[in-house]
């Protein structure tokens, strides 16, 4: 009983000022009046600091002492000298602090228990957004459902979620964020995103009109392997985490993926390159299984992927200079999603063509989205300019997604009023 | 003339931005880049492409003051070791960091351990408020190396300050060994470079070689 009483005490202590560095636990039991004798009288030397988690009580019982590193040898010599024996309970009582600690950490992370209590104003770890998702279909059964799309190179699988008030393949919109493991304000944007779609349906207002004749498929976690690992071994890793025969490196660039000039100039063939294409197209299955989604559901009419940093709206094409057909009214929409993100916290963003505006990309989403006859396919490069880039503190978690759903509800409006 | 949304533009630019905070940045004084309004481009043969920038700048640690410059960045043709020419100019007055730099520096002389730092922000963005005067500083050697390294086909960005060692000194200068991760945007690679800075209230910042 007093051990977790005592540890947490400690741990209070601990977290202070003091350190129990090579302190050690011993107890021993006293089996007759001369040992216990002996264990007495080391309470009465005050210079070695012993701390009496079981003071002596009698014979037979344990008594447990806490004793500083600079006195072991002491009282260890004390004992052994008569006889007594003793053993050690906890050999470093600082490493069995530190555990607790981190066990405490890990603790008050618990999984939460609804929509409404999730912090989103955090950055989150993908047990605690598949635990989300979960409660979000929960919570609302007739609006929304979780669909596995397929499994990522290391077997995680990969969630879609629809949002749909009825019909049978009405048309759709697709928007998918953390495709880029490292650009964790897109995942933690797209688990508000999927709390405001349903927070819109229940109070009328918002998508809610958009969802009466349109589907909306989310993916959060476009790509869990890499952000796993960005939570374990490497916060900047970027891409998937396959080892392709051959290839020196691990991962591919899951925005050089696909089947839109795939291979030409603006992707690598090095495998230990940030931007490698991958041993052919769709190669890996976080890439596939959207195209097959794509493929089999036919009528999505937006598609739109989400990235950071730079602020930036961006159009196909980034394979080649050719300008797709409707450039000139992706441009004016872009213009129009742009002042309205704009519009909420003055946050700044250019728009443009893939290739004229950041660089040429060979193999991207959108490339092949738009390629497929989805007319309205946009990339999102989210907040900021470099400030912060990748590790964007999380308190601008909440204030990126609102202004970006404002952009996102003018596209989505457009392809809506624009059926082809 | 280039549209401000067009990528050598805004390569340029991060150029500028990279010269002027080594210059002029410090621990009390962040300048970001808030908006390029205004790019041109010439090429001038057999030497090099020359931009004509105006910028509007703000500082991050007093975000409501925007200060404009123009700049004028030389990418010289073809030597690919040789750092492009920079030259800025400010319009007006940057804001004064004296009582700021004096705080700084008083405190960290006073250290009695050399401050050693890690990972400026952390994953979640944080960066402890006594240590925002380091990751400016960072900012300023970064910005050296950013200026010195860059091309027409780059774009970088400081990602995070990976480590960070002060190293006590006979003379007044303060000494830090930084090793920065910069992010390239056209590779998107991340790149550790180590650089040391030192710094001074008065005389201000230079990378040590």
């Amino acid at each position: 009983m007093r051990l977790p009483v005592l540890l947490a005490a400690l741990v209070a202590v601990a977290t202070c000022t003091e350190t129990f560095v090579g302190h050690q636990v011993l107890r021993v039991v006293p089996q007759s009046d001369e040992e216990l004798q002996k264990v007495q009288e080391l309470q009465d030397l005050e210079h070695l600091q012993l701390d009496f988690w079981l003071a002596p009580r009698g014979l037979g019982l344990p008594v447990d002492i806490r004793v500083p590193f600079r006195s072991l040898q002491a009282v260890k010599a004390h004992l052994e000298a008569t006889g007594v024996s003793y053993s050690i309970m906890i050999k470093d009582v600082q490493a069995l602090l530190d555990e607790e600690q981190r066990e405490m950490l890990r603790s008050s992370r618990q999984l939460t228990l609804d929509t409404n209590t999730f912090n989103y104003e955090a950055y989150h770890t993908i047990d605690e957004i598949y635990n989300f998702i979960d409660l979000l279909v929960a919570e609302n059964p007739n609006l929304v459902s979780k669909l596995e799309i397929g499994r990522s190179t290391e077997n995680r699988p990969l969630y879609v979620l629809k949002f749909s008030t009825g019909g049978t393949n009405r048309p759709a919109i697709w928007i998918d964020t953390g495709i880029h493991s490292r650009e964790w304000v897109t995942q933690a944007s797209g688990v508000w995103f999927a709390k405001k779609i349903v927070e819109d349906h229940a109070n009328n207002e918002g998508v809610a009109s958009i969802l009466e004749t349109v589907d909306i498929f989310l993916e959060i976690v476009t790509n869990p392997d890499g952000f796993a690992y960005t939570h374990t071994k490497n916060r900047l890793w970027r891409k998937t985490r396959s080892k392709h025969s051959g290839a020196i490196c691990v991962g591919v660039d899951p925005n050089r993926n696909w089947d839109a000039g795939f291979g030409d100039a603006g992707a690598s063939g090095n495998s230990c390159s940030e931007t490698y294409h991958g041993p052919y197209p769709n190669s890996e299955p976080e890439v596939k299984s959207i195209v097959d989604f794509v493929k089999s559901h036919g009528n999505i009419k937006a598609f739109i992927s989400i990235h950071s940093y730079s602020q930036l709206l961006l159009y196909p094409y980034g394979y080649t200079e050719t300008p797709v057909p409707n450039q000139q009214e992706l441009h004016e929409l872009s213009a129009k999603a742009v002042a309205a993100l704009s519009s909420l916290y003055g946050t700044k963003y250019k728009y443009g063509s893939i290739i004229t505006t950041i660089y040429r990309a060979s193999g991207s989403t959108v490339d092949w989205t738009y390629n497929q006859g989805i007319k309205y396919s946009f990339t999102f490069e989210l907040r900021d300019t470099g400030r912060y880039g990748f590790l964007l503190p999380a308190s601008q978690i909440v204030p990126t997604a609102e202004e970006t759903w404002l952009a996102l509800k003018v596209i989505m409006e457009h392809a809506r009023d624009n059926s082809y | 003339e280039l549209p401000p949304s067009h990528f050598s533009a805004a390569r340029a630019a991060a150029v500028a931005v990279g010269y002027l905070r080594y210059l002029r940045g410090g621990p009390g004084r962040g300048l970001e880049l808030r908006e390029l309004r205004r790019a041109r481009r010439q090429d001038i043969s057999d030497v090099g492409h020359k931009y004509y920038l105006e910028l509007e700048l703000e500082d991050v640690s007093d975000k409501d003051r925007t200060v404009n410059c123009t700049a004028e960045v030389l990418y010289h043709l073809g030597n690919k070791t040789s750092a492009p020419d920079v030259q800025v100019t400010v319009q007006g007055e940057l804001r004064s960091t004296e009582e700021a730099d004096k705080q700084f520096y008083n405190w960290i002389r006073s250290l009695e351990k050399e401050l050693v730092a890690e990972n400026i922000p952390d994953s979640h963005g944080n960066v402890p408020p006594e240590l925002e005067p380091i990751h400016l500083l960072a900012w300023v050697a970064s910005g050296y190396v950013i200026w010195q390294n860059s091309t027409e086909n780059t774009k970088f960005h400081l990602a995070q300050v990976k480590h960070v060692k002060q190293v006590k000194r006979s003379d007044e200068d303060l000494q830090f060994d930084f090793v920065v991760l910069l992010h390239e945007m056209v590779s998107q690679e991340v790149l550790p470079w180590e650089v040391t800075l030192l710094w001074h209230p008065q005389r201000g910042a230079r990378v040590s070689q």
